[in-house]
């Protein structure tokens, strides 16, 4: 049995994205900037899907600006919001321990340039506090930066109360919604929302297609010189299909957003209650503000990534945040923000399922993860020392 | 998987020798588990100093768990000395090859034979040049291997 359960790394394309995409690969190819009507017939398939992703993120059409995907709308946001920063003399930016590495990376990058970088705590329950980052506001903060929802660990953020506090002190807000766009409601103005990053693939469209929001008056720095498309702030000739299929794709999540969340949590909750029979296991984050799909545990006294190799094998794909998976000799940044030591977390376990799941390969998934926990820990010296009591228990 | 070899998937998928010796001459483990990886090797030597069995048990990646089987395979029924003279490249070369950041595996699985060499000769009371045995902790390890 083939199980796809990897779903917060990609998703299948829809039929809905396949046929929005299909006719500019075939007979609608026109480059959206020539003069002639069969150019222009592409500009208006860009518009019309500018229209439909500004309303499903409650945005002014105007505001929306294709990308080739998240990681380049989270750069854009960031390098745009502290450059403007700059430009007044404010040069610190916040943000959390627990990003994706395209905000992370990007931070790293400013910090180099002599911006200052604070990064908030997010706790053992995988979310970060109101109060410190109020604490953490300075005169010169340019930006704020918070995820909405985890990309490991699901946990979502307070990105409403996040964005009212950055109105109220006038500072940029950024959120990186890429987790989070087509599978939980996003208003970026009744959650004041300045900047926002999705991402196509996880939601059903094709990859190498994304979006940042930018609020009017959010004046976009480009990293990408060229040609005056998208406003001028991002050149490069539009990729046509994949845009049509990202404002297709995102369409029906959300229009299916309530139905999908029905059919999913059960799934993932039967892999909690499941998976956490195994002794010695934890689950990672809180529950309570949580996306629907995303399950991530550790198993003391295993490694992860033989863990996937086995459950390859046995057709599942997942993911983990071992250090072997994630070529590095830390374990996965995430896990270790929460305060999970690193010979826990190099046992961690991602099950992402989305929609197209059933439970027929939920029930796969948990007759074979006990079997490869246990046959890994019968050949693991760790998890000897932990039975005879050599070596204590982490969890 | 295209990230291993053959090779390595048979060992990973199929390990030889996996379990513990109870009455063991010679038991070395190497690694720790902060790193994700710590192999222990367990031998039976004979009065001519023959290997004639050897078990491992090992935590960690699936190059770690092939690389451990590998070098049970390659020290079976040699001598001590021809087992302290694994090397690592050796071990990779038998599995075919390793993806770069994988090789400091081998180098475990040829420090873990070496510490349960050492500790045959420690318990049977026999001479060695401590040289030959530079205690290697993980952080020197992965300095080998340059990361």
């Amino acid at each position: 049995m083939f199980v796809y359960a990897d779903n917060a790394a990609t998703t299948c394309v829809s039929k809905t994205a396949l046929d929005a995409m299909l006719p500019f690969l075939t007979t609608g190819y026109g480059n959206p900037s020539s003069l002639y009507s069969f150019g222009q017939k592409a500009q208006e398939a860009l518009q019309e899907a500018r229209v439909t992703i500004a309303r499903c993120l409650n945005a002014e059409p105007r505001d929306i600006y294709f990308t080739s995907g998240g990681s380049e709308a989270d750069n854009q946001a960031i390098v745009s919001a502290a450059r403007l920063g700059a430009r007044k003399g404010k040069k610190h930016l916040i943000s959390t321990k627990f990003e994706h590495h395209a905000v992370l990376h990007t931070l790293s990058r400013l910090e180099k340039e002599g911006f200052e970088v604070t990064l908030l705590d997010v706790h053992e329950d995988g979310v970060v506090r109101l109060e410190e980052l109020e604490a953490a506001i300075r005169e010169d903060t340019a930006l704020v930066s918070v995820m909405f929802a985890n990309n490991e660990i699901g946990t979502v953020q307070p990105i409403a109360e996040i964005g009212a506090l950055c109105r109220e002190k006038k500072i940029p807000f950024h959120c990186d919604a890429v987790q989070a766009a087509g599978h939980m409601p996003i208003d970026v103005k009744a959650m004041n929302i300045d900047l926002l990053a999705i991402s196509g693939h996880k939601f059903h469209a094709p990859k190498g297609v994304g979006a940042l929001y930018a609020r009017k008056g959010i004046v976009l720095t480009n990293l990408i010189e060229g040609g005056a498309q998208e406003r001028g702030k991002r050149a490069g000739t539009e990729n046509v299909a994949g845009i049509a299929a990202m404002a297709a794709a995102l369409q029906e999540s959300c229009e299916h957003m309530e139905e999908n969340t029905a059919k999913i949590l059960p799934m993932r909750d039967r892999l909690f209650e499941e998976l956490s029979k195994i002794p010695h296991s934890k689950i990672n984050g809180s529950l309570e503000h949580h996306v629907p799909g995303t399950v991530n545990m550790c198993f003391e006294g295993i490694e992860g990534e033989s863990m996937l190799l086995l459950l390859d094998d046995a057709g599942i794909c997942a993911s983990s945040g071992s250090a072997c998976t994630s070529g590095s000799l830390d374990p996965s940044h995430v896990l270790l923000s929460l305060g999970i030591p690193h010979e826990v977390a190099h046992g961690s376990l991602r099950l992402s399922i989305g929609e197209y799941n059933t439970m027929e390969e939920i029930e796969h998934i948990v007759k074979t993860v006990p079997a490869v926990v246990n046959y890994l820990r019968g050949m693991s010296p760790v998890w000897d020392e932990l039975e005879k009591g050599q070596r204590k228990h982490l969890i | 998987m295209a990230l291993y070899s053959d090779k390595v998937m048979d060992h990973f998928r199929n390990p030889r020798n996996v379990g513990q010796i109870e009455d063991a001459d010679g038991v070395g483990e190497v690694g720790n588990a902060k790193c994700g990886d710590i192999m222990r090797m367990y031998l039976k030597v004979d009065e001519n100093q023959v290997i004639t069995d050897v078990k491992f048990n090992t935590f960690g990646c699936g190059s770690a768990i092939a690389t451990s089987s590998m070098a049970t395979e390659l020290i079976k029924g040699k001598t001590v000395q021809e087992a302290l003279e694994l090397s690592n490249k050796a071990v990779v070369e038998a599995l075919d090859g390793l993806p770069a950041h994988k090789l400091h595996c081998s180098v475990l699985a040829e420090q873990a034979v070496r510490a349960a060499v050492k500790d045959y000769y420690d318990r049977n009371g026999i001479a060695y040049d401590p040289e030959d045995f530079k205690d290697m902790d993980e952080d020197e390890l992965h300095e080998h291997v340059g990361h």
